[in-house]
Parts: structure tokens; C-alpha cells; sequence
């Protein structure tokens, strides 16, 4: 397989290295730092430079772009995206709160992300409660029917919904809305709230039975608690997830202006460029505080009862 | 034992009463019969998704096997396969070929860029380290679609930041060269296939690094190892052991960015040349022109061609790194 006799070599050399005897001694520690510098090592120890740079490079290409949209928000040129801006000032978070034109798509947008949460909460949680434990015949498929709407490009699930309502002559309502994003924030819910059910261990719930709780005290008094903060989380998660949504939204919606989709009209066709610079910070925020209580909520695990094995 | 079960309080309370009430009952039931509490649970969720999501594919499909009557511009709700026909006509199949291009192009670029950092994130990264990578993927993945649109509006116009960017390094002539490159160039970056590329590639690269690093995190440390102790060389541990099992976590990853571009049509709409894309067809089919049936003939493409990603996808095991 090796063809190549000096790699034998430095294999060896690496090997030695890596053994505390060896790096004990003074030479032979910062000689296998070097060679570590050069190429990926096995993944021990410090990390090559090229993957920490490329690392961090990755990173920041992911949030300079939104950090723009805050130095945007400030600026006072309002006819076009110059930059630098020429000069900044507060006078557009003033201009954005008296539009009128801007309350009605959010309070939309916030009603239709609460009833498609609670929906997708009760359906997902449904789900995950039959499938985190048994086997049978179909589980596949149906682990595949749940996650084929986010599988499959919004536009088919979108187009679909459309076709759909054209057939049955369904005029289009917040209804319509509710309809496509409870369908695709049903996985969200399904994949938080499966991996609580897998971790939390079975026999706290036997437990519970062999105390003589019924089916139902077991659920409120042992299961509720300990599913309690992964499906919080999986609800932030779909509320963002459904509040953002616009691709499905622009099929199911008609002439109702949810707020991505007045965001959408703006970008297109632009009137006041700065009024959607400070709408676009305000739903960066609003998604933030979803996102990070949920990353609170589900992280670790310690909290989840029956643990120990 | 019963010290210990009295001193558990309320729960234990009905073990002791010969009265047992509905919900004991009940619970009896599911015991006894654990696929009846099964199918109860199913079958809420699987009613919704039944009818309002695989019945509206069915409408789908049946309204691609419509056709329009040129002359009148009405649906014709007749078998045909002349609307499938249609997806054959140059201008049409110039669309489905564009699209996979760029679905192809921006897969295979987000697997390079996000790889550092999924194995960074996987290996070497501890502690407060991994929390912060964590969120550092996490926020941008669930950040606003449209704001993060929105921001490379921003970026790359005409009098945007990267523009200044390369004037400031007296680089402007590399940026027009760039821009003047047939096919692939424009009057400006946010007019050209460039910017929705990288537009592309931006939106969609938390949905691979994700997955990616899901798997690398699941290489066993003793492999590693191993495969030291057999005289691999790093780059040979790399290549014969990190990277395969490696891949199963890649094929999940592109699944998203694969699909996810396909079915886009804001990001081209918004930023990038008037050359259409698949899901531009399919909204100003059934929008503008009225045309459901092409409209849904474009929207089985995608389907279809998920559909053989999928399989291929889970044969290679695919599934398991979601």
C-alpha cells in the first residue's frame, strides 16, 4: 500500500513523538508540532494552522453579511447600498415604526407562526411518541413522509398546496397559510422531541408503572418534565422557522402580505431602502431570541431523569 | 418497599385503591394492547400529512397530466403527456440543465468550505470552543432566509462593499475582468451567475457543515489511532479513514444543498441575470401565465430528481447522518 520509503520514516518518527516518553524529551516535541503545522494530523492535539484559518475564514463569511445589514440600518443614504455609508443616524427606526404598512404583515406573520407551532407541536410530539421506541412495518416510510417537506425544495410543497386548493376550489385565507407551514415545522418538532424520548430511559417509566401510575399520571408527572424543554425548544425552533417562511407562503397566501413576504415586495421593488434595512435587523433579532433560548434549553442533557445506565 | 413507595407520594396513591377509574382502565388497554396506543398516537399526524401534504403532491401530479388549451388559455382536465412534452422544448430544457448546474456547482462548493469546519468543530474544538461553533452555525443557519438575501443585495451591488473592496486594493481591473468572462459574468456582480452562486453557497452552507460534522464527530478516536499504529501518515489516515466515514455525513448535507437550490426561485429572482431557473418557471407559470399544468410538469423535475438522490443517498447510508 506505501510505496514510498521516507514516509515509512517519518511515520515512525511521528509515532515516537506522539508517545510521552518522547515528548517529554526536549527535541522531539516541537519537531512533531512542526510537521503537525504542515499537514492534518490524526486529530490529537493542536489543530494544523491551515484548518484553524480555513476554519475561521468559514466562519466569518457566515456572519459578515449580517453584521452589515446592522451598519445599514444606520446609514443615511437612502437611494442606494453605498459603501461606506456616508453618514449615520437613528432617523430610520422612527420613519419604519410610523409606516403603516409594516404592522399588519408582522402581526400576520406572528399569528399564522403561533397556530402552525402549536399545531406542529401536538402533531410532531405525536410522532416522536410513537416512534422513538417501537418497530414496524412502514416506520420507514413514514420517518420518510415527515421529513420529505423540508426534504424536498419549499417550492413543490408550495406548488402542491397550490395545485391542491385549485382542485378543491379552496379560497385562499390565513387558513391556507397555516396549512403549508404546520406541515413542514411538524419535523422540526419530530426531530427535538424524538431525541428527548430516546434519551429519557425506560425505566423511570416503568418505574412509574410499577408505582401504580396509570398511562396518563406517567405522562403528566414523568414524561411532561422531561420532555418539557426539548419541546419548548422544538416550538421556538418551528415559530422562527414558520415566522421566516416565505417561499411556501407566496403559493398559499393570495393577496395577504405576510412579513417576508412584504420584505420580498421591497427587495424587488425597493421604495424605501433604509425602512427595509431596520425591518430586516428587527427579524434578525426576533429570530435570534428563539434560537438561542432553544440552544439553551436542548443543550447538555444532564437534566434529563434515568440517565445512568 | 412499601416505605419507599408510599414516601413516592400522589403516583403511588391508586396502586392502593381497589376503585380504579377510567384512565386506569385505559392504561390497562394500551398495556395489553400496545399497537392500539400506537395507532392512536399515528394517526393525527399521519392524517395531516396524508391528506394535506401527499394529497396535494397527488393534485400535483394530476394537474402535470393536464394540459392548456392555447387558444382559450383553460386548463383541459384530460390525460395527456403533451405538457411533459413541453419541458423538452429548447428554452425549457435550457432551464432544467441550468438549474442542476448550479444546484451541482454550489454542492460541491459548500462541501470544500464547509469541511474545515466541520472537522475543526468535530476534532479540535472544546468546551466553550464547541458551544461557540455550535451557535456560530447554528445562528446563520436560522437567521431570516430573506435578511441573509437581503444582505448580499447589499454586498454585492454596483456601489456595494466588495466593489469598494477592490478599488481600495487597486484591484478593480481583476473584478472587471472577472465580470466581463462570458456566460458566467454580468454588469455587475448582483447581476450575474457569480452573485447567485454565491448567494447559493452562502444560504445553503449551514445545511451542510451540519451533518458533516455529525459524522466526523462519530469517527471513532481508536481509528485514528489504529490506523497510526498500522504507519499511516496523517494524510493517509485522512484519506482512508476520516473521509469515508466522513461521507455519509457529505451525501446528507448535499441532499439539502442540492434540493434546496433546485426548488429556489428568490435567490435568482433577486440577485443574478433574467435567465430563468426552476423555480422562477414553475412561480410565473402558475402565476402570470396561468399555466398549472407546466407550472406542476416543472415542479415534478426537482421531484424526480430527489427522489433518485434520495435513494442513492440512503443506499450509501446517508440517512442514519441526518
Amino acid at each position: 500500500m506505501r510505496s514510498d520509503a521516507p514516509a515509512l520514516e517519518r511515520n515512525a518518527a511521528e509515532r515516537a513523538a506522539s508517545t510521552p516518553v518522547a515528548t517529554s524529551t526536549v527535541e522531539a516535541a516541537p519537531k512533531r508540532r512542526r510537521r503537525d503545522a504542515n499537514g492534518a494530523d490524526a486529530g490529537t492535539g493542536r489543530p494544523p494552522l491551515a484548518l484553524t484559518i480555513a476554519a475561521i475564514a468559514g466562519l466569518a463569511f457566515l456572519h459578515l453579511p449580517i453584521l452589515l445589514i446592522f451598519l445599514y440600518a444606520f446609514t443615511t443614504e437612502e437611494r442606494t447600498y453605498q459603501f461606506p455609508p456616508p453618514g449615520l443616524t437613528l432617523q430610520w427606526f422612527e420613519v419604519t415604526w410610523n409606516r403603516a404598512d409594516v404592522w399588519p404583515p408582522l402581526f400576520l406573520s406572528l399569528r399564522v407562526a403561533a397556530v402552525s407551532t402549536v399545531l406542529a407541536l401536538v402533531l410532531g410530539t405525536l410522532c416522536a411518541a410513537a416512534m422513538a421506541r417501537t418497530r414496524f412495518f412502514g416506520r420507514e416510510q413514514i420517518s420518510l413522509l415527515i421529513i420529505l417537506p423540508i426534504a424536498l425544495p419549499g417550492i413543490i410543497t408550495g406548488m402542491s398546496l397550490r395545485s391542491a386548493f385549485h382542485v378543491m376550489d379552496i379560497p385562499f385565507s390565513t387558513f391556507t397559510i397555516v396549512l403549508g407551514h404546520a406541515t413542514f415545522c411538524i419535523v422540526i418538532v419530530f426531530n427535538n422531541a424524538i431525541a428527548r424520548f430516546r434519551r429519557i430511559s425506560v425505566h423511570i417509566l416503568e418505574a412509574s408503572a410499577d408505582l401504580g401510575a396509570n398511562a396518563f399520571q406517567t405522562f403528566r408527572y414523568v414524561l411532561a418534565p422531561n420532555l418539557g424543554s426539548a419541546l419548548l425548544a422544538g416550538g421556538m425552533l418551528a415559530f422562527a422557522l414558520s415566522f421566516d417562511e416565505v417561499i411556501v407562503t407566496t403559493f398559499t397566501a393570495g393577496q395577504q402580505s405576510t412579513l417576508p413576504i412584504w420584505m420580498l415586495q421591497e427587495l424587488v421593488r425597493p421604495r424605501q431602502r433604509p425602512v427595509t434595512n431596520v425591518v430586516a435587523i428587527v427579524v434578525v433579532v426576533l429570530t435570534f431570541v428563539p434560537i438561542l433560548i432553544a440552544y439553551y434549553l436542548t443543550r447538555g442533557g444532564e437534566e434529563t431523569a434515568g440517565q445512568g445506565k | 418497599m412499601t416505605a419507599l413507595t408510599l414516601a413516592h407520594g400522589t403516583a403511588t396513591t391508586a396502586a392502593f385503591l381497589p376503585v380504579r377509574g377510567v384512565a386506569d382502565r385505559i392504561s390497562d388497554l394500551f398495556w395489553r394492547r400496545p399497537r392500539l396506543l400506537l395507532a392512536l398516537l399515528l394517526a393525527p399526524p399521519l392524517a395531516w400529512l396524508g391528506i394535506v401534504y401527499l394529497g396535494s403532491l397527488a393534485a400535483l401530479l394530476l394537474q402535470s397530466f393536464y394540459s392548456i388549451d392555447e387558444f382559450s388559455g383553460l386548463v383541459v382536465p384530460e390525460f395527456t403527456l403533451r405538457t411533459y412534452a413541453e419541458l423538452f422544448r429548447p428554452s425549457n430544457f435550457d432551464i432544467i440543465v441550468r438549474t442542476v448546474t448550479m444546484a451541482a456547482c454550489v454542492t460541491l462548493a459548500s462541501a470544500i468550505i464547509a469541511f474545515p469546519i466541520a472537522y475543526f468543530a468535530a476534532r479540535y474544538a472544546k468546551g466553550r470552543w464547541k458551544a461557540a461553533f455550535y451557535l456560530g452555525i447554528m445562528l446563520p443557519l436560522w437567521s431570516s432566509y430573506l435578511v441573509k438575501v437581503y444582505a448580499w443585495k447589499l454586498i454585492l451591488a454596483k456601489e456595494g462593499i466588495v466593489s469598494w473592496a477592490f478599488e481600495g486594493l487597486g484591484a478593480s481591473a481583476i473584478l472587471n475582468a472577472v465580470l466581463a468572462l462570458p456566460t458566467i459574468g454580468g454588469s455587475s456582480l448582483s447581476t450575474s451567475y457569480i452573485g447567485t452562486f454565491l448567494v447559493f453557497l452562502y444560504v445553503w452552507l449551514p445545511f451542510m457543515i451540519l451533518p458533516m460534522q455529525a459524522s466526523l464527530e462519530r469517527v471513532p478516536r481508536s481509528m485514528l489511532e489504529a490506523s497510526a499504529d498500522l504507519g499511516a501518515s496523517s494524510r493517509q489516515t485522512f484519506r482512508h479513514v476520516i473521509l469515508p466515514l466522513a461521507m455519509p455525513g457529505v451525501i446528507a448535507g448535499s441532499i439539502f444543498t442540492f434540493s434546496l437550490t433546485l426548488g429556489d426561485y428568490i435567490i435568482p429572482q433577486i440577485i443574478g441575470s433574467s435567465r430563468r431557473f426552476i423555480g422562477q418557471a414553475v412561480y410565473q407559470l402558475q402565476g402570470t401565465a396561468g399555466n398549472i399544468p407546466l407550472a406542476a410538469a416543472f415542479a415534478m423535475v426537482p421531484i424526480l430528481i430527489m427522489l433518485v438522490y434520495l435513494a442513492i443517498a440512503k443506499r450509501k447510508g446517508a440517512f442514519d447522518a441526518l
